[in-house]
């Protein structure tokens, strides 16, 4: 079955997520997320969504999920380059994400986690 | 809608020189041609292929009229005709010319057919009255709508030119909101920030409500949603203009801006913008 | 120019990925504004997803409509499963309540023009949205 790779930058792990996902998909990815932030000791968690045209409601509750089980493992997660469409569309579905942290590219992102760290 | 029979169709089919002759001649008198907004040659062809389009629904079998399947090709290409028409400034009654033209073609041609039979002539120059009337008020219609879509793109460009997204700084967008905030207009307006503000990479949006009489409770919602979005692709908003007595009516609804700061005017907010970016201005000597 | 109606079938997960791309389809074909799309796709993902998790799979019909001169698309979810009871409750925000249909039902009908639910304990479901441009 093919996964999402996840890539290992110093104490960061990113992910770019390009392809529309089934949703098996996604939960390997949240598993496969979970195991890595665990094995690597990683601090901090980048979700790269530019390439996404469509996020639903069960995509945005696996970000929140990742989101909470990173923090549960003393890493921060950061969702970077959402579409203005994607942004409207989610907002008007009725789902904020609140908790998870965003910036607007990978760069801004790195930099977002390399401050210290303050609760989102 | 009364029903066409074979005997029409073939005296149609038969006489196709003749009717299309006939029909240009009839434009030609209409003066559709001594136009210079569409050539002889357009005109010839939009002739030809209205009536290739023509011949086609009227030998795909029974139909219940113009609305259905069967003549669908024809509409759309009297929509393309419509809306080109629209574009090129001719007026509706023009555009609607175009077809009946062809009624009295049509006519003459079944007068002469049905000369020997008067009480079923009555019958089909009836059905191809009703059939040409309803073809050329779909043009009609077409062409309304291309209009109406022509005056919705200007009023869509004028509200991006009143609403103008300014970059004030490196990495701070402001937005001036002037007016009443009514739902279509927000929407257009808040598409081209978030697009603006991923552009320009910018962090901060100063939303400027200055210029906006009333704030209610619909209209908090509407700057709440915007912020909403505004935070989720990874920036923030200031909201800036906040006279004291919209900061009443705010605490008066119990509004719950869910952190977003408000400044009293648009210099607040830049000075703040700055601190945010991590930027500093200062004075130099002399 | 598209014109005319189809269904696919919703049964399993791979489904709702296809139900998405049908339907980023039809709206680009139909001219509809990005933002028009994003919305009209979404919701449609949420509803596919429905029918499979809690219809126990079923089918997605749609088609190109017209109201004189405008032009839309509507879609219609439809499944066998068990049905909603409390069709008020089921159209609330269920986003906090866990399990069932959380977001799916109540956020779509935010996302389109028309909505119509229809929908009996022990008599399936069927969802009909409808987006214009």
């Amino acid at each position: 079955m093919d996964r999402i790779p996840i890539l290992q930058m110093g104490d960061l792990l990113l992910v770019t997520i390009q392809v529309d996902m089934h949703d098996q998909l996604a939960l390997t990815l949240q598993d496969d997320l979970t195991e890595k932030i665990q094995r690597s000791g990683a601090r901090g968690v980048l979700i790269d969504i530019s390439a996404l045209d469509i996020v639903d409601s069960f995509i945005g509750r696996m970000i929140s999920t990742i989101s909470s089980l990173a923090r549960i493992m003393d890493a921060t997660t950061v969702l970077v380059g959402m579409q203005p469409a994607v942004a409207i569309t989610l907002v008007e579905l009725g789902l904020d994400l609140r908790g998870v942290r965003t910036a607007l590219n990978v760069e801004r992102g790195m930099r977002l986690l390399q401050q210290p760290d303050a609760s989102p | 809608m009364a029903a066409l029979q074979q005997r029409t169709l073939d005296l149609i089919r038969g006489n196709e020189e003749q009717i299309l002759a006939q029909w240009q001649q009839n434009l030609a008198t209409a003066g559709q041609n001594q136009d210079n907004r569409i050539s002889q040659q357009q005109l010839d062809g939009q002739v030809r292929r209205f009536w290739q389009l023509f011949l086609q629904a009227l030998s795909a079998g029974e139909s219940t009229g113009p609305q259905s399947v069967q003549w669908q090709e024809l509409r759309r290409f009297l929509e393309e005709l419509s809306a080109e028409r629209a574009r090129h400034g001719f007026n509706s009654s023009e555009t609607a010319t175009f077809v009946f033209s062809l009624k009295r073609a049509l006519f003459e041609q079944l007068q002469l057919g049905y000369a020997d039979a008067k009480h079923e002539l009555g019958d089909q120059l009836w059905a191809i009255s009703e059939l040409l009337d309803q073809l050329g008020l779909h043009t009609v219609k077409a062409f309304q709508k291309s209009r109406e879509e022509v005056i919705q793109r200007q009023q869509e460009e004028m509200l991006e030119l009143s609403t103008p997204v300014v970059k004030l700084w490196e990495g701070v967008l402001a937005l001036p909101m002037i007016g009443t905030l009514d739902s279509q207009r927000t929407q257009v307006v808040m598409e081209s920030l978030l697009q603006r503000i991923v552009d320009t990479g910018s962090e901060i949006a100063i939303i400027d409500i200055t210029g906006v009489p009333t704030v209610d409770t619909l209209v908090a919602q509407h700057l709440l949603k915007t912020v909403t979005a505004i935070r989720l692709m990874g920036a923030d908003a200031i909201i800036s203009g906040v006279r004291p007595q919209i900061a009443q009516t705010i605490v008066h609804l119990g509004l719950d801006l869910q952190g977003i700061v408000t400044k009293a005017n648009l210099a607040d907010a830049l000075a703040l913008a700055l601190k945010r970016t991590g930027q500093i201005v200062t004075r130099t000597e002399g | 120019m598209i014109a005319g109606n189809g269904s696919i079938p919703v049964r399993v997960e791979q489904d709702v990925v296809l139900a998405r791309q049908t339907v980023r389809q039809l709206a680009v074909a139909l001219g509809l504004r990005l933002i028009d799309q994003t919305k009209l796709v979404t919701a449609a993902s949420e509803l596919a997803r429905n029918a499979v998790i809690h219809g126990g799979g079923g089918e997605m019909h749609w088609e190109t409509v017209e109201r004189g001169m405008r032009r839309g698309i509507r879609l219609a979810f439809a499944d066998q499963g068990a049905g909603i009871a409390d069709q008020a409750k089921a159209l609330t925000d269920g986003w906090s309540s866990g399990s069932g249909m959380g977001l799916g039902l109540s956020g779509s009908r935010r996302l389109v023009d028309e909505f119509e639910l229809d929908s009996a304990p022990g008599q399936g479901t069927r969802v009909t949205i409808t987006k214009w441009s």
